[in-house]
């Protein structure tokens, strides 16, 4: 049985975001939506973490932090891009500090565009990095 | 005659084995169903629909599969070793053993597992680990005097002893027993006093000593902890006990209110500093336990 469905936990890490996914993130923990439901839980530790979510574009001075986040967690893992800005940068993408989405370091798995992105669309985001995370762990039991 | 007392001699230490098996399996399915009631129960007090009841089972089962990643040897080797000893603990607590044994061997578990935290190099492992020193140093005294007070009434260390005489503990000793109550919260890992580690999201120490766990080690911490949520109830279950089996069924009641009164507390209290937690569990401890013991002598 694919326990990873059932009890996928998430890290939120927030690039150079305006905040406005941030916000729609935690809604999503809120008693309107609650994704606890599911088993999901808001981490805060990278070595816990199933999934990561990052909203806001990806800048010089983020990268190392981003690559170390991601390195951190232990396999199998998955990269969630909330918002439009993460997943190609936005409005700010031809700003002279931004690189670009998470994409341009990280191999992103789902993309949610928004702009703030919705919580609805969030849920349905880690609903689809979930399929992946199953697909990812078959992969891993086969490498063994 | 000599067969029949073998046959016998033997059959009573198959069942023996029988019961310290059905103890290590039994006590963490316990454990964490209780833990998943926690959670719903929770849940239902924020407004929240909350997971289903198997859902620490499921946590557990998803980080057994998970990789577990080496920061080095003794930093997973302490926590096996931890496991070992709350087992050991749980056994003896359950079959009616030395209770004074059984509170030396929980704590030599709880030091391997502050050792295990120590042995990262993350800073937030060591601020955890600290504070969970911190933490023993407020609870121990209690749990301490709780052994030495069901002696006094009972004249005996041993819990099979102690559940079988007229009155329940808590008849003579109900100071000791809410001071017991106060630092099961620290046992249980509640707020307002889950500061080295805890399960609620991410705070100022990234869950303390369990910051560089992960995957199977990270699964045998949350079954530490179920054991332990046993471990701590059989302590209050050993209060209620008597020889009447009307009394164990109470106590198992007293267990379960004992239980949802820390769920209550542990959504109605931020968490404290550690200065605190310290400073009122040894004036609890101190003033409930030596008035309760000084009347007792009075009277006893």
């Amino acid at each position: 049985m694919k326990f990873i469905k059932k009890s996928p936990w998430i890290l939120h890490y927030d690039g150079s975001s305006c905040n406005g996914c941030d916000i729609e993130v935690l809604a999503c923990l809120t008693p309107l939506y609650d994704v606890e439901r599911f088993g999901v839980i808001n981490t805060g530790n990278p070595k816990h973490a199933d999934i990561l979510l990052i909203t806001g574009s990806v800048n010089d001075q983020n990268i190392p932090v981003v690559k170390q986040l991601y390195e951190q967690m232990a396999n199998p893992k998955v990269v969630v891009a909330v918002g439009i800005c993460a997943t190609s940068g936005g409005i700010f993408a031809d700003c002279y500090n931004v690189v670009g989405g998470v994409n341009k370091v990280l191999p992103v798995d789902v993309y949610v565009p928004g702009c703030a992105a919705r919580p609805e669309a969030i849920i349905d985001g880690v609903v689809k990095a979930i399929a992946v995370l199953e697909e990812k762990q078959k992969q891993m039991k086969n490498n063994k | 005659m000599l067969m029949y007392h073998t046959s016998y001699w033997r059959l009573s230490k198959i069942m023996l084995i029988v019961k310290i098996l059905l103890i290590i399996i039994l006590a963490p399915i316990i454990g964490g169903l209780l833990t998943g009631v926690d959670r719903i129960i929770s849940a239902r007090l924020q407004g929240r629909q909350g997971p289903p009841v198997l859902q620490p089972f499921y946590d557990v089962l998803k980080l057994l599969q998970k990789e577990s990643i080496e920061v080095n040897l003794m930093h997973r080797f302490f926590i096996y070793i931890s496991l070992i000893f709350v087992m050991f603990t749980t056994v003896i607590m359950l079959l009616g053993g030395d209770i004074l044994l059984a509170i030396f061997a929980l704590t030599l578990g709880s030091i391997f597992f502050v050792l295990g935290g120590y042995a990262s190099n993350s800073p937030y492992s060591l601020i955890g680990s600290e504070r969970e020193l911190l933490q023993m140093m407020a609870y121990e005294p209690m749990v301490l005097i709780a052994a030495v007070s069901l002696y006094y009434t009972n004249h005996s260390f041993f819990i099979k002893n102690i559940v079988s005489h007229d009155l329940p503990a808590i008849v003579f000793l109900p100071g000791v027993f809410l001071g017991l109550i106060y630092i099961l919260t620290i046992k249980l890992r509640k707020s307002p006093f889950d500061f080295s580690m805890s399960h609620h999201g991410h705070q100022e120490i990234v869950q303390g000593i369990t910051t560089e766990y992960s995957g199977t080690d990270l699964a045998i911490i949350e079954i530490t902890h179920w054991y332990e949520s046993i471990i701590a109830l059989t302590l209050v279950y050993v209060f209620f006990a008597a020889k009447s089996p009307m009394s164990h069924l109470l106590a198992i009641i007293a267990c379960i209110i004992v239980y949802l009164f820390e769920i209550l507390v542990d959504n109605c209290f931020a968490r404290v500093k550690w200065q605190h937690a310290l400073n009122t569990s040894w004036v609890i401890t101190a003033v409930l336990s030596i008035v309760n013991l000084a009347i007792l002598s009075f009277f006893m």
